[in-house]
């Protein structure tokens, strides 16, 4: 565990500068709000940029299922970029969640492979149907896979509802756990079918909304049975909280930035505000915040790309602890901005929805730490 | 940087043949612990990044970790650097730096061995934060110079042979241009050194009373007025120093307070887990951010880390600790031990709960308090403005005190 490599590679600093100039140009906050506000799911054609002409799509698959061959290291790169620019694309929900929850499967099965390949060339668009706030499995510290809320019958037809899924609207495919006669089982839906409906939800966060989910006896195909669901869905489930704490870091360190940037420029009782201690210190201390949470986003990006069996003590920690960088980061950003960072048109409010939503997204810290106490026994008091 | 110089680098290769050519001529087994660390220095395996002739061979610092690798295998004694940190750690950098060829060679090897101990007289009564509004005064007198004031918080004093000094030699210039850096032999006369009792019954520091204590100009350090910059280099490698060990889980004192929890079931409340699992995985944050840093400083991007992890550490320590005490409850209440102590070195595992509480409110304060750490943060990494000043360029005599 202590052998893991903190720091990042060149090839993951050029990964960063093709994104991060590709957002730079296509998604400053004027397009991110406009986005929000035009009732689309997504940035499609920035989509298509960054996902399937840049490859980012296919990072976590390997090249011979037609991914890139990448690692949860690259991934954890474009995720700190994409909270950067708080970008609305399908990146957590499609190429990281769906996709890793694909690789679970028996990716032998024609249909899983040829389903993968297109998410992981970014041509089809994929989102695990669990509500987003649903916590990592962690081994010791929690059951299986979510209780499934969907209702399989014989292996072809779904019925039932899945509340409060992120990258649902939007998505092609849909994969559902639901329980039926045989057992748990993860399955696929398209969501052109007419007896799916995905009815958006009016969410806090305004770039990564949710939606309800609900199938009616919705032709479906089964991509795993009772043998490799549970693990599937839970390596998924993993694999996101882990490198939602690298876009937890990316946001905290917009804020950062721009809050420097913001009071280094604004003028009050005839200096800079940024000159004042009171201040600058709350800044400061933001910066060792960041420095503590970068370290341990790294850390679960580098044991969920070893397949450390300290990943689950990994990601628990960097949820438990970048999620409430992220948020403090963005509530300072709003009152070190005064009133413009109450307004609608400052950004500042997209990065605190962000900010918020990603603590209670795939576990809240609480829960975090609750897994831990199992991980590294330290068991709460009885009675 | 050597990287103009036309001498073939010293390798991992090179070094290791050395430490081999070092153990086979000393057997640490039947060798005289500091026979054989003269030996090391003399070697150039002390600190390989220094000088040829001064301990060193000239080589990358990331290379010293082989070395010390292949001694410790060796079962060869070590040079014990808590023992010896301030001279390790800021008087040594500061020789090297800005020391003439004799300073250097009569002073840094017993300082490496550990023969000489070095403390640091900087602060003062009333220069503690505002370090360079000192009132030491050195009056020049023929080939000497006349030293007359009173330092604090010297750690070590009553155990050094030396001192790094600075002191007002010029009251007519600004604060920071009238001060001169010296080296203090702390057995001349006129050097009283007092215990100063600390809030854990404990005298780990001194205060230093300097009654016209004669320092030959050979012991300058810099040139007359320019102590504060060679200062600087002093201050600085003070925060650089960071354990070259990587440090496990549970390394510090969460694991204390983590093995408490595990063994006493009795002591449970569920407050106290919401808080022990809260601090734990900030102790783990903290410890990941200190190995990045030293994997940053490996590979030779020494970043501004340093100072956060001082910082990060202090407050977790004290929250830590003050956990602990309330853990313990009933024994909480008790202490170990009141008896006027002199101990060489900060004992955090060795004492009880409470000893812990008491000694880590210390660390937001020495080595530079928190609130200045976030100042040098604030304005040197994020690059806010600094405070309007009143005291710059005003003469150091007109200062209000």
């Amino acid at each position: 565990m202590s052998t893991a490599d903190l720091l990042y590679s060149e090839a993951e600093d050029d990964l960063r500068a093709a994104v991060r100039s590709l957002l730079t140009d296509r998604c400053p906050p004027a397009t991110v709000m406009s986005e929000a506000e035009s009732g689309r799911a997504y940035d499609v054609a920035l989509w298509r940029a960054l996902g399937a002409e840049m490859g980012t799509a296919g990072l976590l698959v390997p090249d011979k299922l037609g991914g890139q061959g990448a690692t949860a290291r690259e991934a954890a790169v474009v995720m700190e970029e994409l909270g950067r620019a708080v970008a609305s694309v399908p990146y957590l929900t499609s190429a990281v969640l769906a996709a890793v929850a694909l690789l679970g499967c028996d990716t032998g099965q024609e249909a899983v492979a040829r389903l993968l390949g297109a998410v992981a060339e970014g041509r089809t668009v994929g989102a695990l149907a669990v509500p987003l706030s649903t916590v990592a499995v962690v081994p010791g510290g929690g059951s299986g896979a979510p209780a499934a809320t969907v209702r399989a019958d014989g292996d072809s037809t779904l019925s039932g509802q899945v509340s409060g899924v992120a990258g649902a609207a939007g998505a092609d495919v849909l994969l559902v756990p639901a329980t039926g006669a045989d057992g748990y089982g993860l399955y696929a839906v398209e969501t052109a079918e007419t007896s799916v409906t995905v009815e958006p939800l009016t969410s806090l966060d305004l770039t990564r909304p949710l939606a309800a989910v609900t199938v009616t006896g919705a032709p479906a195909r089964r991509l795993a049975g009772p043998d490799r669901a549970e693990a599937a869905i839970g390596r998924a489930l993993l694999t996101g909280a882990g490198l939602l704490a690298s876009e937890q870091l990316g946001v905290a360190e917009w804020c950062l930035t721009e809050t420097v940037r913001h009071t280094k420029e604004r003028h009050q009782f005839g200096r800079p505000i940024g000159s004042f201690q009171a201040l600058k210190h709350r800044m400061a201390a933001l910066w060792l915040e960041l420095v503590s949470a970068r370290a341990t986003a790294r850390y679960a990006a580098d044991a969920l790309a070893t397949d450390s069996p300290d990943a689950p003590v990994a990601v628990a920690v960097a949820q438990a602890h970048c999620a409430e960088v992220a948020v403090h980061a963005a509530e300072e950003c709003v009152q070190l901005h005064g009133g413009i960072g109450m307004t609608w048109e400052h950004p500042a409010h997209l990065y605190l929805k962000r900010a918020k939503s990603d603590e209670i997204a795939l576990g809240a810290p609480g829960r975090h730490r609750q897994a831990l106490a199992a991980l590294v026994d330290l068991p709460a008091p009885t009675g | 940087m050597t990287t103009t110089r036309h001498r073939p680098a010293v390798d991992a290769g090179e070094l290791r043949r050395r430490v081999r050519e070092l153990l086979d001529a000393h057997p640490p087994a039947t060798t005289d612990r500091l026979d054989f660390l003269r030996a090391r220095f003399d070697a150039g395996l002390a600190w390989v990044h220094y000088p040829a002739g001064l301990g060193g061979l000239d080589a990358p610092r990331s290379l010293q970790a082989v070395v010390d690798a292949e001694l410790e295998a060796a079962g060869a004694p070590g040079n014990d650097p808590r023992r010896i940190g301030i001279g390790l750690g800021m008087a040594a950098p500061t020789i090297l730096g800005f020391g003439t060829d004799e300073q250097r060679e009569r002073l840094l090897r017993p300082l490496w061995t550990g023969e000489e101990v070095w403390c640091q007289l900087f602060s003062e009564p009333g220069a503690g934060s505002d370090l360079a509004a000192l009132a030491t005064r050195a009056v020049r007198d023929g080939d000497h110079w006349v030293v007359d004031g009173q330092k604090v918080w010297t750690s070590s004093a009553h155990l050094a042979r030396w001192a790094i000094l600075i002191a007002r030699t010029d009251p007519d210039q600004p604060k920071h241009r009238g001060i001169s850096y010296f080296i203090c032999d702390m057995t001349d006369p006129g050097v009283e050194v007092r215990p100063l009792r600390q809030i854990t019954g404990e005298a780990e520091f001194n205060e230093v009373f300097l009654t016209g204590v004669r320092i030959p100009d050979s012991r300058r350090l810099g040139e007359i007025g320019e102590g504060w910059r060679v200062a600087q280099t002093t201050l600085m490698n003070e925060r650089v120093a960071i354990g070259g060990g990587r440090v496990p889980r549970e390394g510090g004192m969460i694991g204390l307070v983590s093995d408490t929890w595990r063994e006493r079931p009795e002591l449970r409340t569920h407050d106290l887990h919401q808080r022990l699992l809260r601090l734990w995985t900030e102790s783990e944050a903290a410890r990941l951010a200190g190995e990045r840093l030293r994997q940053q400083l490996a590979v030779g991007q020494p970043g501004p880390e340093g100072s956060a992890m001082k910082l990060a550490f202090a407050r977790l320590n004290q929250r830590i600790s003050a956990l602990e005490v309330e853990l313990l409850g009933e024994e909480g209440l008790l202490y170990d031990d009141w008896t006027l102590r002199r101990p060489e070195l900060v004992d955090f595992t060795g004492r009880e709960a409470g000893y812990r509480y008491l000694r880590a409110k210390g660390n937001s304060i020495e080595g530079g308090t928190s609130e200045v750490l976030l100042n040098i943060i604030a304005e040197r990494v994020l690059g806010l403005p600094p405070e309007p000043r009143t005291d710059k360029d005003v003469p150091w005599k007109d200062l209000p005190r």
